[in-house]
């Protein structure tokens, strides 16, 4: 999208159907998902999805900063989602940019869509996203990371939120894209899930789709939520394993 | 506190009026508020238009200045877009550093401008590499009864295609010309009240909303962005319909866009 006068567009799709790293249209990046994997947080996760590596650190309930944000019935939730300087090629200027903004607004409203936030009040729930490595899809990963680091942090919720990015690349729906498909696909589709509801919490969209398009795109990120769930889940296990199988300390 | 005690009497009224697929101002549930479009509302502009629905109005204004191209696209012309959510047009807005609202409604317009290639960025090049023109689209919310975002767009589409390019006055060609409009993007923006999904919400629907949905057509037929925003979620079906209410709508505001109202 909007790549006018960019250098030359590679071959997203051979003729056999498979992505520039050899996927399938419907196969997930590697995802390893690390629960637990601060000490001073009172929850963290730490994902790497494909060549992105993202950390996401829960803190509270704990007092409101600033207090004027207080509000008297339920906890505020305040996300965070921040890129490091040396997250992408070339460096990035430190400091929420706009689009980060907007990013920490959505993240922050989905999570309160599915957290309990009024046994909470007078508090705030602190949701802090950093992307170490960027390669496209990191409030996705984001979301995965910060909603197992909610969950380590013993915050109460509707389900988890296991989140992925649709989009078109060389005129086929595909999941998860990668940052070649995101620089040089038609369109971009990231959402979560709340998988026992099947209801979406987060949804946006840039590019071009047709009505049909984005009815192929919405199942497939549906599916791709499922599979990512079950990761989830399996990482919080791991975490709270007693025995052999018990996983990162704390 | 007298505040919120108002806004949650307020927000009960809404969802419980929704439950019977009525509402505040007794409109159904897939109906706009009235549209009024001015073009040319600004004369110091390049091109402007007043948009006001219902009791939201977005005055958007267009300059083009010589500039130069960004490096990693040396034959386009350059796009900036912002919204200021001032402190005249509502007691929530305070002043200072643009707040996740304003930037959320900036962005999202700007995402549908962008997408739908609504202005052809090759065409504002001077010498690759070197000048090009730089298109500002500045829309100042000046009173917020709700809904922004279809508000903005549709002000920053208008005066898009009601814009002079001047370049006689920078001494870039001998006379000025329009600016060439090739896509017209339009976002229908549409709040959940409980079960029932209305469209246009209005400043009492968005604070009830339990959950935000907006979705950018345009004329050739393409979804160009979509958000989903506030507090809430919509199933995938809930998503579907939204889009082909949204292309309906589309239809409708593009042809107040291209014209302007009497």
């Amino acid at each position: 999208m909007g790549n006018v006068g960019a250098k030359e567009i590679p071959v997203l799709l051979s003729p056999e159907g498979l992505r520039i790293d050899g996927r399938r249209l419907d196969e997930l990046r590697p995802l390893t998902i690390q629960a637990g994997a601060l000490h001073q947080a009172d929850g963290s996760a730490f994902v790497e999805w494909g060549a992105n590596k993202v950390l996401a650190a829960v803190y509270g309930p704990r007092e409101v900063h600033p207090r004027h944000l207080q509000q008297n019935h339920k906890a505020v939730i305040q996300c965070r989602y921040n890129m490091a300087a040396f997250s992408v090629d070339e460096r990035k200027r430190p400091g929420l940019d706009r689009r980060s903004q907007e990013i920490s607004k959505v993240i922050g409203e989905a999570f309160e869509s599915v957290v309990f936030a009024e046994e909470y009040p007078r508090t705030s729930i602190d949701i802090y996203i950093e992307v170490l490595q960027a390669n496209a899809g990191t409030r996705c990963a984001g979301l995965v990371a910060a909603s197992v680091a909610l969950a380590d942090a013993g915050i109460p919720m509707v389900d988890l939120l296991p989140a992925v990015a649709v989009g078109k690349v060389g005129g086929a729906i595909a999941l998860d894209l990668k940052k070649e498909e995101d620089n040089f696909g038609e369109a971009d589709l990231p959402m979560a899930l709340v998988p026992q509801s099947g209801r979406l919490v987060l949804l946006q969209m840039e590019g071009h789709m047709t009505e049909a398009e984005l009815a192929q795109a919405l199942d497939l990120g549906v599916k791709g939520c499922r599979e990512i769930y079950e990761k989830m889940k399996q990482a919080l296990r791991e975490r709270y394993a007693i025995g052999p199988m018990a996983g990162a300390s704390s | 506190m007298s505040e919120e005690v108002d806004a949650e009497i307020r927000t009960t009224h809404v969802l419980d009026l929704a439950a019977e697929g009525r509402r505040l101002d007794g409109r159904g549930p897939d109906e706009y508020r009235k549209i009024t479009i001015e073009p040319g509302f600004v004369a110091t502009a390049d091109g402007s238009a007043l948009v006001r629905i219902g009791d939201t109005a977005v005055v958007a204004g267009i300059k083009l200045e010589p500039g130069k191209p960004f490096p990693d696209t040396p034959n386009a012309g350059v796009l900036t877009t912002n919204a200021e959510l001032i402190p005249l047009s509502s007691p929530t807005f305070e002043p200072g550093p643009p707040q996740p609202g304003a930037i959320e409604v900036s962005r999202v317009v700007d995402r549908a401008i962008r997408a739908a290639e609504t202005i052809d960025l090759t065409r504002l090049c001077v010498t690759p590499g070197e000048k090009s023109w730089v298109c500002y689209v500045d829309m100042h919310v000046i009173d917020h009864s709700g809904n922004l975002i279809d508000a903005s767009l549709l002000a920053a589409v208008t005066a898009l295609a009601h814009s002079t390019v001047p370049a006689k006055r920078f001494e870039v060609a001998e006379a000025d010309y329009p600016l060439d409009i090739q896509h017209y993007p339009i976002e229908c923006t549409f709040v959940r009240l409980g079960d029932t999904i209305v469209v246009d919400p209005t400043f009492d629907e968005e604070r009830a909303a339990q959950g935000r949905l907006t979705v950018a057509t345009d004329e050739a037929g393409r979804i160009v962005a979509m958000q989903k925003g506030l507090v809430g979620a919509f199933s995938p079906d809930d998503v579907k319909e939204t889009v082909r209410r949204a292309f309906r709508h589309g239809a409708e505001l593009r042809e107040l866009a291209k014209g302007g109202t009497p």
